[in-house]
């Protein structure tokens, strides 16, 4: 079997915990002062990667574990974090501030890396947070004609390269399987996401970070949507509280839900 | 029973039909022409795809619907009874029949090609997020994901931050590829619409890169979570596995509502995986919502804020659910949830 050689595309968004507000030019989400963190799924991506490598899941072992965003010089972080967690290095593709990459733009930039790298398994999340598109992972799978898992919640290794995935579908999961080069999107309950202890924060600022941009890889950041505008969603009004179960089927009545 | 199969495709593809003239005059979009994506499991259509249809037929122009698999005839022909629907194309070929993208998108885009369609549509399923991006990037198209509303042919409007923005976004692209929100358009219904049934291209080397090992689903006699008109949903406040059966299980049967759950009900293992409703999960706008020990993180609100009615039980009268809840009861649900289910089985 091949030694793996994983690519972990990360992204820097606003904080799942923090509830994100229009700004008043409506273009966007105000961004300026708000936390940020790495994208939850991203962190599973991580995080297997490094489980695969430590409890010798694949036979061939694991040659390297490279980290990627595309961003602001801000991204960085994110990278440090992949670092402390476990990754060998990374690469950071830097984007002027504000400057945002479609997922069809990721994908085509994450194919060049592929073969940059030679990379064998791409390990992404299954969406990000803040765009909530969803598509990179089977865009970078379709670029490369690579095969594809969506949404695992569990990556097995065989021999001659085998791939055995579990997918999270509507209404249970589906087991495939496939062989390598292939491309993985990550779901919640794939793993649990370890912390980066401070040692490992201090050993991850050693590790190299190489930068780059798109235009040293021959590339540029097309875009093919426009945002016209960005509103808050209609409010929705609390209609106030009932004291006992009586009230709470009358008042269903009352609203034709019952 | 192959042959017998064989046959009624092969009736089904000699129906000819009387279109409505109104199909067949030019309008402003005549150019327009549209290819639905439907679901199929052993043969049967999924109810929740015909979404796609609606969504086609809100863009104007000419509609055609597409399903592939193993056996496909008795799906295709609820999917031509749709109004409005001019062509149910149909690839009947076992190595489609589990949707494996590799192989899917493929033969989808030949399909694509054949038929000169500007639009593409799919519901925002596991299956319609597995197979549209890859098409999409086939076709060198941005996909648009999770549409909400469609205003015109290339405007849309989708949800990002989980719900708490609404993004207008007009696409350039030649092939517009979008995946709708199930919730946003109601499934379309098979009616006295008579399309024609054709077959669609088949790819010439139809080798799949990967194999369909095996499935769990979970079964149920319930209506579909998706799509069901009500839904009780038990959060962290159950307490454990037992309790969430004992109690959640009753008030649905009461109500005939699907039963859904937290994601903290899920992580604790209260619940299955695909009942989970949020952000990462799924998202629901039933008649009424009933959540029951959910406190209502933003990422739960994400699944189920557009839902007509929301009702919440909870002991936390200072729970973010009481917000968004049109109705709310504070009280310790171990008691009210069995006098409310006991309540509404003597109605």
């Amino acid at each position: 079997m091949s030694a793996l050689r994983i690519l972990v595309p990360v992204k820097r968004v606003i904080d799942y915990a923090v509830k994100p507000r229009v700004n008043k030019a409506q273009t966007g989400v105000e961004t300026a002062g708000v936390k940020h963190s790495m994208n939850p799924f991203d962190e599973l991506s991580v995080e297997e990667s490094v489980r695969i490598r430590e409890k010798k899941r694949a036979p061939g072992g694991v040659e390297d574990i490279c980290a990627v965003s595309a961003g602001p010089a801000k991204a960085a972080d994110v990278l440090r974090t992949a670092m402390a967690m476990g990754a060998d290095r990374a690469v950071h593709v830097e984007l002027a501030e504000g400057e945002e990459m479609e997922p069809l733009a990721v994908a085509k930039l994450l194919r060049k890396l592929v073969e940059q790298q030679g990379s064998n398994l791409v390990l992404l999340g299954k969406q990000s947070i803040d765009d909530d598109a969803a598509q990179t992972g089977p865009m970078l799978a379709g670029l490369l004609g690579w095969p594809q898992a969506t949404q695992a919640c569990r990556i097995e290794f065989g021999d001659d390269d085998a791939v055995t995935v579990t997918k999270e579908v509507d209404g249970g999961v589906e087991t495939v399987r496939a062989r390598l080069p292939m491309v993985v999107t990550t779901d919640l309950r794939l793993n649990e996401p370890r912390y980066a202890s401070l040692p490992n924060i201090m050993k991850a600022k050693k590790k190299k970070l190489e930068r780059m941009s798109l235009h040293d890889l021959g590339l540029t950041n097309e875009r093919r949507l426009k945002v016209l505008k960005v509103t808050e969603p209609p409010p929705r009004q609390g209609g106030g509280k009932v004291d006992d179960v009586d009230g709470l089927i009358s008042r269903l009545k009352e609203l034709g839900a019952l | 029973m192959l042959s017998t199969i064989h046959r009624t495709s092969k009736q089904l593809l000699s129906l000819s039909c009387r279109r409505s003239p109104a199909l067949r005059a030019p309008t402003s979009s005549s150019f327009l022409s549209t290819l639905a994506l439907l679901e199929q499991r052993d043969g049967q259509l999924n109810p929740g795809s015909l979404s796609a249809l609606t969504a086609a037929k809100s863009l104007g122009g000419r509609v055609h619907g597409f399903v592939a698999g193993r056996s496909v005839s008795s799906a295709a022909e609820e999917a031509s009874k749709v109004d409005g629907v001019e062509q149910v194309i149909v690839v009947e070929e076992e190595i489609y029949e589990k949707g494996l993208p590799e192989c899917y998108a493929r033969m989808l885009v030949d399909n694509i090609k054949t038929g000169n369609y500007t639009h593409v549509v799919a519901s925002h399923t596991a299956f319609g997020k597995g197979i549209l991006p890859r098409v999409a990037a086939m076709l060198d198209s941005q996909q648009i994901s999770d549409v909400t509303s469609i205003q015109d042919e290339k405007t849309f409007l989708r949800p990002i931050y989980a719900g708490n923005a609404i993004a207008t976004v007009e696409s350039s692209d030649a092939i517009k590829i979008i995946t709708v929100r199930g919730t946003s358009f109601p499934s379309a219904t098979p009616n006295a619409g008579c399309a024609a049934i054709t077959k669609g291209t088949t790819c010439a080397k139809a080798d799949s890169m990967s194999k369909w090992m095996s499935e769990d689903l979970a079964n149920s006699d319930r209506p579909d979570l998706a799509a069901a008109s009500k839904v009780v949903s038990g959060g962290r406040g159950l307490k454990s596995k037992d309790e969430f059966n004992r109690l959640i299980t009753p008030l649905a049967d009461a109500l005939g509502a699907a039963i859904g759950a937290s994601r903290a009900a899920v992580d604790s293992g209260y619940a299955d995986n695909s009942l989970q409703i949020g952000q990462t999960g799924k998202v629901v706008a039933p008649r009424l919502y009933l959540a029951v020990g959910i406190s209502g993180a933003i990422q739960h609100l994400a699944g189920m804020k557009d839902s007509k009615v929301i009702a919440s039980i909870n002991k936390d009268a200072e729970a973010p659910i009481f917000q968004v809840a049109d109705v709310g009861l504070v009280g310790d649900l171990f008691q009210k949830v069995p006098e409310l289910t006991d309540k509404l089985n003597y109605r």
